[in-house]
């Protein structure tokens, strides 16, 4: 199935399975079912008090979140477009990240903030953006960014159901992939597990969401070339699977960090912090980070393109951390 | 006004325990006061002397199970809400005994036993978790209402516009009480908005407003206790602004260079708690004997808790790293 009904899918045996799951969004409910239709067909099913159509308020959705999950309840609210989450920052960050740790964890908020960033669609730099380096930095958020339909559902599922505020980061461009999902209501991956999309001994490729597919585009570019590159999905940033990134750099002894987010300041800035500490004497080369250009996004597909990084550019860092570059 | 007129003014009984919080909230904050000016003890606060007599009124109106929001200046919210003193300064002071283990401070008190929810350091951002906290009892089908206090600063931001209209578009079981205590920090309130009455906005939601005098108990009990009653009973939510004024500015230590001596001096002239006090004593309601007996228990209930807490050990160091996540696997360091 696509990534779309794999996330359906979850939303829906969630809401089926426990009645504490409440959907809030703007333009969740049928019949538009969300702008990318991931919740069509759920209020119909499920009803409109637990599916729930909001006002354009990011702040007052994220907000009423909380406090429901403050509660007991388990909600899960959209953010449309990612961009649009930094109107509801100071709920995500002042409250749902510390309230478990402020009140000596008397009010934890178990929320799940689902947003998709919506990149590579000329839509502009306001609508474009891939912001999960924000939250990374803040102590007391989980950031989850699926880059396969079963990881999205395993994900999300997962997410809804932790007890801590989940930052759940879909990608547009994903959406309409397909592959193979299990459709058992229960099931669920655990968060801080990265997953071995492709095995290799030459080069680690370190990567998460849309990155993840440009990264194994990448490798089979090098497999080519007889260069076997590992692509290690991390699924999550936070909590963030140190022990299996180490355990494939150091048997590799090269790592590229691939990720859609602009490279300055990105994830991969910590990702090769911790790889070149933790593996100083071993590594055969520089850790290299692939990222978007630090510019806005352009709208013009041409510039865009110039913007984001793609399969040849992931490759190129391979070769560079192999010496073959010409 | 006149919507409140029709409200019954509370009994005896009621008034007298509206006193009694006033005088427990008064000698709290006083205490606090002249513990930090002679350096017997060191926290930061935001002092709330002057506005007794809204949670007051509050506290009589809720029920044990109905919830409360308040701010950081939150004292007084939280006495009116039934938190015991020792944990209230046992947070302010960092100690193992405070409500939330020394972890939040005197900012971000919550007692969910109390019904206490949330203290918020971000002015206005109250208000949409008191909406989701209000959606969650309709989720369960409970008829508990949530109130949350916040102040005219409030009232401007954001957050507000966007959590009022939400509570008023999906009816929910909210009392939005504002404490207008006619300054935003250091900002006089006329300043801050183009209109007079905090009040007016409710129309713009859709929701009734009310404006009260918010020193006077009685009046309080009525709007409040009609706003909590329409809450209760599906009626929705209401904006109940409660006029009043801050003797201590907006952190304790502020030299409050923005208010005059004179509109000061005037304003602790109209003391809530000692008016009312002298309106129990001249309305017969409470005898001076009586009314002398709670002023003590309250002292005596003020000192012992702050004993308590200079007794009490602060959060050992284990502490810091607990709570940041539920487990703390893979939680970076």
């Amino acid at each position: 199935m696509t990534m779309s009904q794999a996330l359906n899918l979850a939303l829906d045996q969630a809401l089926e399975r426990d009645d504490r799951v409440l959907v809030l969004g703007e333009d969740i409910a049928d019949p538009a079912g969300g702008i990318s239709g991931i919740t069509a067909g759920l209020s119909t099913k499920h009803g409109a008090d637990r599916v729930l159509d909001t006002p354009i308020s990011e702040a007052a959705i994220v907000g009423a979140a909380i406090g429901a999950a403050m509660d007991g309840l388990l909600p899960v609210a959209e953010i449309m477009i990612m961009d649009f989450i930094g109107i509801a920052l100071d709920q995500i960050v002042n409250h749902a990240a510390k309230l478990r740790y402020m009140t000596g964890g008397r009010t934890p908020s178990p929320i799940t903030v689902r947003t998709a960033v919506f990149g590579g669609r000329g839509t502009g730099a306001t609508h474009s953006q891939s912001l999960e380096a924000w939250f990374m930095h803040i102590p007391g958020l989980k950031v989850i960014v699926p880059a396969t339909p079963r990881d999205a559902k395993g994900l999300l599922t997962t997410a809804i159901f932790d007890e801590d505020p989940c930052v759940f980061v879909e990608t547009v461009a994903l959406y309409a992939q397909r592959g193979p999902v299990p459709i058992a209501a229960d099931f669920a991956i655990p968060l801080g597990k990265a997953e071995v999309k492709k095995p290799g001994d030459d080069v680690t490729i370190v990567s998460y969401g849309r990155g993840v597919i440009e990264s194994l585009s990448a490798a089979a570019n090098l497999e080519a070339d007889g260069l076997s590159a590992e692509v290690l999905d991390l699924r999550t940033l936070v909590p963030l699977d140190v022990p299996a990134i180490l355990e494939s750099v150091s048997r590799t002894k090269r790592a590229v960090v691939a990720h859609f987010a602009t490279r300055f300041a990105g994830p991969g800035a910590e990702i090769a912090a911790i790889i070149g500490k933790e593996l100083f004497g071993q590594l055969a080369a520089p850790v290299e980070r692939v990222g978007a250009r630090f510019t806005p996004i352009p709208s013009a597909p041409a510039l865009e393109a110039e913007v984001f990084p793609n399969a040849e550019l992931i490759a190129a860092a391979a070769r560079l951390t192999l010496g073959k570059n010409d | 006004m006149s919507m409140t007129d029709s409200q019954p003014p509370p009994s005896a009984e009621v008034q007298r325990r509206m006193y009694e919080l006033m005088a427990l909230m008064k000698a709290a904050d006083d205490r606090l006061s002249k513990g930090i000016s002679t350096g017997e003890f060191m926290c930061v606060y935001w002092p709330s002397r002057g506005q007794e007599a809204i949670p007051a009124a509050l506290g009589v109106c809720l029920r044990p199970d109905d919830q409360l929001v308040t701010t950081y200046r939150g004292l007084h919210d939280l006495v009116g809400k039934g938190v015991p003193l020792v944990e209230i300064y046992g947070e302010m002071m960092g100690r193992e005994v405070g409500a939330c283990r020394g972890k939040g401070g005197t900012m971000h008190i919550a007692r969910p036993e109390s019904g206490v929810m949330l203290s918020t350091g971000i002015v206005g951002a109250g208000i949409p978790v008191a909406v989701g906290l209000a959606l969650a009892a309709r989720r369960k089908g409970v008829d508990r209402v949530t109130a949350v206090s916040f102040g005219d600063g409030a009232t401007n931001t954001g957050s507000f516009h966007e959590a009022a209209n939400l509570a008023a578009l999906w009816e929910l079981p909210v009392v939005l009480v504002c404490q207008n205590n006619l300054y935003a920090e250091m900002t006089p309130v006329e300043h801050t908005m183009k209109i007079d009455r905090v009040a007016d906005r409710a129309l713009g939601y859709g929701m009734p407003g009310v404006r009260v005098d918010g020193n006077d108990p009685i009046a309080l009990y009525r709007a409040l206790s009609e706003a909590v009653e329409r809450a209760r009973s599906g009626g929705g939510p209401t904006l109940v602004e409660c006029v009043t004024f801050r003797f201590r500015g907006h952190y304790f230590g502020d030299r409050m260079t923005y208010i005059s001596k004179e509109r000061l001096a005037e304003a602790e002239g109209n003391d809530p708690v000692p008016a009312f006090r002298a309106r129990l004593a001249a309305d017969g309601v409470c005898s001076n004997e009586e009314l002398d007996r709670i002023d003590a228990a309250a002292l005596a209930q003020v000192n012992e808790a702050v004993q308590a807490v200079l007794d009490a050990a602060p959060p050992p160091v284990e502490e810091v790293a607990r709570d940041v996540f539920a487990d703390a696997e893979n939680c970076p360091a």
